[in-house]
Order: structure tokens, then sequence, then C-alpha cells
């Protein structure tokens, strides 16, 4: 339960890395011609960012590759000096930003908790006391003079785990935590960070997984370009990110249009909304406007089309299609064109979706055209509908009908 | 859920620099660090230790034949086998040190981009962790001088002010080895030549009465010369030139004395001008 006290403050924090456009590395190139290669190029990492956390609040920062979020972290970590803007934290900081990153595997877990103890801040002592209960933990207490270099990787990330929540700092700092280990370490995870919760932790998340800020952050912050786009409630920035993520880099159809065979061509195919105008993003409960305009390149005895909808992990998840009539005979000359429109409720969970386009002959003559990924489009929105394919209507109850004795 | 009424007051983050996290945090990782991996060579196996003896003893012995038996040096001075032995532990301390400290921060990698680690700990840890192999090895060392009939004399209590000049040079020159590394990774290789030099540079091999008077200054520019020959006047030969000897007054050691304060106050600059920028020049 977040307090009114301040954990972590931060402002105007400006990060810049110079990224030389000639890397002088090597000691005989600096001394030879000691003023070349003077000139970089200025990377702005972060552009002026201020914010507060407070203590107790699991924050999320968002943004996608490149934005400056893990930049953000490391400043937050002091792994990275910032150019400008000043950093306050109250409490002592776990400075780890991912799990066991200080083991040496040559050493045993023994010696690596005391050691890694040591680096988050415990005094010696401390972290020797601590490591029946980081073991215990772990579940890793026969294996105490183990060399890590014999653990398995599920082992590792277990001790790693373990000695972060016991060394009881007051700011955490993770990155990408949940992204390692199988479902029941992920598990444990969420059940660790549920303790940490009820615990009344500072808890920094950086990550790519919307479901991981909704489902355990009270506020989230989501940045692009070094800039803050957002901060506040963790839905809204989840929704935002989602539409920022697919809004640049990926046009409609990109590729699609053009790609033909001997019988037709894909002259363009795109997603629009109730006023014709094109989209790439749709908010989940608006319909989605398929129109696809497909040319016979000879004279045909007709033709079908089908289009498959597919979601980002590549499962078809509806399937329609469209015969073509014209003035009463579906054949076609050369140079017909054939408009699809095509209106399909939006039941679709938020996320990515590609449709696939196939032309076929009429008559088992076979397929005419194949188009994978013809169009695609993001589906946002949607109340609290993160998991699982689609979101179907339902009505649900459940009602206590009293004990029962046989 | 309760709301905790005293807080903790809200600190300034700075970033990361040489000693990171307060000067205690810096000195429970320094010393832990360098125990442990002792530790792991001495207990974890039982060669680690006997190979780090071995190596300088092998060399002694070869050495210790070709200027006795061939070149005949070794015949004319009080004590030489037991000289060359000291001088080439003393200097294998020195040179494998600074060898090993060159890609300490890079091998480090891990730590230095994702914890926020005091920097300056990966280079001394090297130094502290020798420093430990070097006790023991002088254990032996001070064995055989004994068993060679060298009285001890109270000077053997000035042994350890020239011993500790000799870490605080192999520290400095660690750490600015291992921090140019992170930039210029041709300082492996120029490295390994100058400590060549220094090596021949440096009494051990030779007794410096030997050396024609006037390269005697030449070899007296290098610091480690001076505390070399002092070692062996405190320590074997009461009756040898000792370093203000050599170089006729006290006068003659300013360029040494310069050169290493110099090296140090470099190697301050350098790693704490460097340090916050290790992370990201990695």
């Amino acid at each position: 339960m977040p307090t009114t006290a301040t954990a972590i403050e931060v402002e105007g924090l400006r990060k810049s890395f110079r990224i030389p456009t000639h890397r002088v590395d090597s000691l005989k190139e600096r001394i030879v011609r000691p003023f070349s290669a003077r000139d970089y190029r200025e990377l702005r990492a972060l552009d002026g960012i201020s914010f507060k956390i407070r203590k107790g609040e699991f924050f999320g920062i968002v943004g996608r590759n490149g934005s400056g979020k893990s930049t953000l972290l490391k400043l937050l970590a002091s792994i990275y000096r910032a150019d400008a803007g000043t950093i306050r934290m109250a409490g002592r900081l776990a400075p780890f930003i991912e799990l066991g990153v200080g083991f040496n595997l040559e050493l045993t877990a023994r010696e690596n908790v005391v050691l890694n103890g040591v680096m988050m801040g415990l005094a010696p002592q401390e972290a020797r006391d601590r490591l029946d209960a980081v073991l215990e933990f772990a579940e890793l207490g026969e294996f105490v003079d183990l060399k890590l270099k014999n653990y398995s990787s599920g082992m590792l990330v277990r001790l790693a785990f373990a000695l972060m929540m016991e060394v009881d700092a007051d700011v955490l700092l993770i990155d990408e935590v949940l992204a390692v280990g199988d479902a029941a370490f992920q598990q444990k995870c969420s059940d660790a960070f549920r303790g940490m919760k009820a615990q009344g932790k500072t808890v920094v998340l950086v990550t790519h997984d919307m479901k991981t800020v909704e489902e355990f952050c009270h506020r989230a912050l989501l940045i692009d370009g070094g800039h803050i786009q957002h901060e506040g409630d963790p839905d809204e920035v989840g929704r935002r990110y989602l539409r920022l993520n697919f809004e640049r880099g990926s046009e409609v159809g990109a590729g699609a249009p053009g790609q033909a065979s001997d019988d037709v061509r894909l002259l363009d195919a795109w997603v629009e909304d109730d006023e014709g105008a094109r989209l790439t993003n749709i908010e989940h409960g608006k319909s989605i406007h398929l129109r696809v305009e497909v040319e016979a390149r000879r004279d045909l005895a007709g033709i079908g089309l089908g289009f498959i909808l597919a979601n980002a992990d590549g499962v078809g998840v509806f399937q329609f299609g469209a015969g073509v009539s014209k003035e009463g005979s579906s054949e076609l000359a050369a140079g017909d064109r054939v408009k699809v429109s095509a209106d399909v409720e939006n039941l679709l969970a938020p996320g990515r979706y590609f449709v696939h386009t196939g032309v076929n002959r009429v008559g088992g003559g076979g397929v005419a055209l194949y188009v994978h990924n013809s169009v695609d489009f993001v589906v946002y929105g949607g109340e609290a509908q993160s998991r699982g394919i689609v979101a179907l209507p339902y009505s649900a109850k459940a009602v206590v009908e009293g004990a029962k004795h046989s | 859920m309760s709301v905790e009424v005293t807080e903790a007051p809200l600190r300034e983050v700075r970033g990361p620099s040489a000693l990171g996290g307060g000067p205690r945090r810096f000195f429970d990782l320094l010393w832990l660090i360098s125990v442990t991996e002792f530790k792991r060579v001495y207990f974890g196996t039982v060669l680690g230790y006997i190979w780090s003896l071995v190596r300088p003893l092998m060399l002694f012995g070869v050495l210790l034949f070709v200027f006795t038996k061939i070149f005949r040096i070794g015949s004319q001075v009080p004590n030489y086998p037991v000289l060359l032995l000291q001088g080439i532990v003393l200097f294998t301390f020195f040179q494998e040190t600074t060898l090993n400290s060159v890609t300490s921060v890079v091998t480090q990698e891990g730590v230095v981009r994702k914890t926020q680690f005091p920097r300056l700990v990966i280079p001394l840890a090297v130094v502290l962790t020798a420093a430990f192999n070097l006790f023991l090895n002088l254990i032996v060392v001070f064995a055989f001088i004994l068993a060679w009939g060298v009285d001890p004399t109270w000077t053997w209590l000035l042994f350890p002010v020239a011993l500790a000049a000799l870490f605080v040079f192999t520290g400095a020159v660690s750490m600015i080895l291992s921090v140019l590394y992170v930039r210029y990774r041709d300082v492996a290789i120029i490295w390994t030549v100058i400590a060549q030099v220094l090596f021949y540079g440096t009494p051990v091999l030779y007794p410096i009465e030997i050396v024609p008077a006037s390269y005697q200054h030449l070899i007296f520019i290098n610091p480690l010369a001076p505390i070399f020959e002092q070692i062996r006047v405190w320590v074997l030969d009461p009756n040898a030139l000792t370093a203000t000897e050599v170089v006729g007054g006290a006068a003659g050691l300013i360029p040494a004395a310069l050169i290493y304060i110099g090296v140090c106050i470099f190697a301050v600059w350098i790693f704490n001008r460097d340090a916050p920028r290790i992370a990201e020049e990695l």
C-alpha cells in the first residue's frame, strides 16, 4: 500500500551517450594522432525526466526498445552517471537490476550469498546471519558448499531470487525479471511480488510485459524518445504503450500490395474505421472493416476469397471468406477488379493481428494466389481481458447452494 | 496496512564512482573478495598454491644456474642465490599482479554493467589477493635466507616499509592499466613489453655495483630499483650500497621519487575520472 512519503524523487534527469563516428580503441592510435576522432554523435537517451515514487509503491516503467527506460533504471541504480538533474532516494537500494549477476560460479553458494549480500549493502556479519534464511527460501540448504558452476540454471535463479528477497532492501529495481525461469518459477516470482507488495516495499519494475504492469503496479510511467509520454494509471499506460508500439514502422499491409500470380494481383488491402479512414490500431469492441482489392490478370471462370485472421503467435483465430459475383455471372475478364468489404465484430484480445489472404479458382481450380500478412493491425483496450486470444461476450454467475449431506 | 511514521530521509544518488556506496562497503567488499579468491586458489586446488610458488622457484633455479655457472657473476656477490630468490619473488609479484589487473575490470563486465559496484575494488582486489600469496611465498624465502646462513638484523624490521612502497606502486600501476584497458585494448600488449623491460631495468638478476656507473643512474630512474636495492641492504647485506649511495646522495633519487609520486597521482586522477563512465564504455 503506497504511503504519502516519497521514496524516489527524480528531477530534470538528462543523459546522453557519445557515439564516436570513428572509435579510437588503441593507445597507439591515440598517441600517434592525439586529436583525431574527437567527433562523435550525441545520442540523447533521456531528455528531462521528472517523477516521484512514493514509499511502498509498485512502479512500472515501460517503453519500447531504445526508449530510454533501461538507461533510466541504470541511472537509478548508480550504474550510469546523469549529465544533469538529480535523483534522490530514501532507504537502502538493492543495486541489482538482473538476477544473479554478481554470482561467481567458481565459488560456493555460501561464499556467493555473503559476497552478494555485501554488494547489496549488508555488513559481512549480517550477510552471514541471513545465509540460512536465503538457502531455506531457495530450498537449496543441502547444496550450500557446492560451487555454483555445478548448479542447474533453475537452482541459480532460485538462489538469486531468494537472496534478493532476503537482503531486505527498501527499494528494489527489477529489469524484466519475470522473463526468466520456467512457469513454476514465474509463479514463485508472482507470489514473491505479492509478498513484497504486502510488506510495503518500493519496487521499480522495468518491463515490456503489460500483463505484469497491469497486475502488479500501482502506477506506471510510459517513456518514449527520452520523454515521459504518460504517468499514472497502469491500464492507461498499457493502452498507450500498445498504441505507440505499433504506430510507427509498421505500415498497413506493407509489402503486400502488388503481389501477384499469373491469375490475379493483390492491389491493396487495409483496415478502416466506421468513417472510412485507414487504421493501424483498433480499439477492442469497434468493428474491423477489412478492405481488399484484387485484379484478374487473365480470364477466369470465377474466384473465391478466403481470409485467415492470425494473432502474433501465428495462431489462426478466425477464418472467413467471400465469393465473387459479377452481374449474375462469376466470370472474370482480364483487368476486372474485385473489391472485398468484410466487417468483423472485434472480440479480439489486445495484441497484434495479421490477415492472410487467399484467392481460389472456382470449381476446384486450386489456389490462385496466397498472400501471407497482407494486412496487420493492433487491437488495444478491452476490460481486463488481457489473457486468452479472444474476449468473448459472456455471462457467468456463482451461486452458493449450501452444504450437501449424503 | 499500517503506515509507518518514521521515514528514511531522501539522499541524493550521485552515480557510479571509484569508491561507490561508501568507504565501509568498499573495504568490506575489497577484503571479502580478496580473501574468498585467495581461499579458492589456496584451498580449492592443491596445485593452485604450489603452482604459484613453483613458477618463481623454477625461474630462480634456471637463473641461478645461468648466472653462477655460465656467467659467473654470482660467485663474486655475497649471498647471490638468496638475493636472486628474493628479487624474483618480489618482482614476480609486481609483474603478475599488474598483468592480471589489466583485464580485470573488463572481465568483471557483468558486475560493472549491471550492479552498482565500487569500481576501484576490482583492480585492488587483484593486488590484495596477490599480496596474500606473496606473504606465503615470503615465508619460504625467509626460510631459505635463514638456512643460507644470513643472520637476522634489526633492519629486517624496515622490510615492511619497502614492501609497503612496492604495494602502493603496484596498486597504482594496476589502477591505471585496468582503466586504460577499457578503452585501449592494446594496453595488454604494451604492458607485457614494458614489464619485461622493467625486469631487466631492476637489479634482480645482477647486483647494482657491477653495472657501469653511468648506467646506474639510468636504472635508478625506475622507481622499483631503489626499493629493491634498499631491501637488499636491509635484509641480506648491510654492506651493500644503499640506494642513496648508488646515485651519490639523496638528490639522485629525485627522478625516481617524482615518477613514483606521479604514477600514484595519475592513477587516482584517471581512475576517478573514468570510473563513472566505465559501464558505458564497455
